[in-house]
């Protein structure tokens, strides 16, 4: 919005609601995808597939270039973590400690998507 | 849910875990794939803009700079890309307003009452 516009309480909270109205919409259509194609596991694509379905076909493109930003994140914490495994011994013990809290988490989601990814494409 | 956090250069502003517990909530959903999550967490956040943006161009809150509940409820029945929303987006009317119509519904009713009346008294009298 331009800068300077106030937007009502009322409107934010309409807002949220609306946010996770979507979620369930757009989870919903992507699941009916998923179910086409015998899977149990939602993916990439049936995502996309979902945002077309619901008549939002100007959000694939861009949604493309922030999948590719995403996945070569994930891929370099990954390759990261193996690099600072080997070093763990001789790497400072504080600076280790405050990574690992975050890497826990991402080490969680890692596991869940080892066990999740499909082949796309 | 639509919290924005700015300011950092994140790739999605809206929280990922918040996202996943409301996609799990979904029955017949068994298992998200992390790009799936990602995905739809990025997709909310653009339908968020776009929702906002195209409320505030075709609303009259504009007028004092604003974006209200009205403009979003007008969208959510105008626009047909929108009309997922138009239950929980609800249009407002004042209280009175709706009595009014209680009321002229009520009178409605009761001239059709009096027809049927008339009929059963013309069954009782064969």
């Amino acid at each position: 919005l331009p800068d300077g516009v106030n937007i009502s309480k009322e409107a934010r909270s309409a807002i949220s609601r609306a946010a996770s109205v979507f979620v369930l919409y757009a989870t919903s259509c992507a699941n009916n995808f998923a179910m086409k194609g015998k899977r149990k596991t939602l993916n990439a694509s049936d995502v996309l597939s979902a945002m077309e379905e619901m008549e939002f076909q100007r959000f694939v493109a861009p949604l493309k270039e922030s999948l590719e930003v995403f996945r070569r994140e994930q891929k370099g914490k990954k390759e990261a973590r193996k690099d600072k495994d080997k070093k763990a011994d001789s790497e400072e013990q504080d600076k280790s400690r405050e990574e690992e809290n975050e890497d826990d988490d991402e080490r969680m989601e890692e596991e869940e998507q080892n066990e999740e990814e499909e082949v796309d494409n | 849910a639509a919290r924005l956090s700015g300011g950092e250069n994140r790739l999605v502003s809206l929280p990922l875990s918040r996202i996943r517990v409301i996609m799990k909530s979904s029955p017949e959903v068994s298992s998200i794939n992390q790009d799936a999550l990602f995905l739809t967490a990025k997709a909310t956040e653009l339908f968020v803009q776009y929702l906002a943006t195209y409320s505030y161009k075709h609303g009259r809150g504009k007028e004092k700079n604003a974006l209200t509940y009205s403009d979003l409820s007008h969208t959510a029945e105008e626009c047909e890309t929108f009309q997922f929303l138009a239950d929980i987006l609800p249009k407002k009317i004042l209280a009175s307003k709706y009595l009014k119509m209680l009321e002229k519904e009520k009178r409605d009713g009761e001239v059709g009452e009096d027809d049927e009346e008339d009929e059963e008294e013309e069954d009782e009298d064969e």
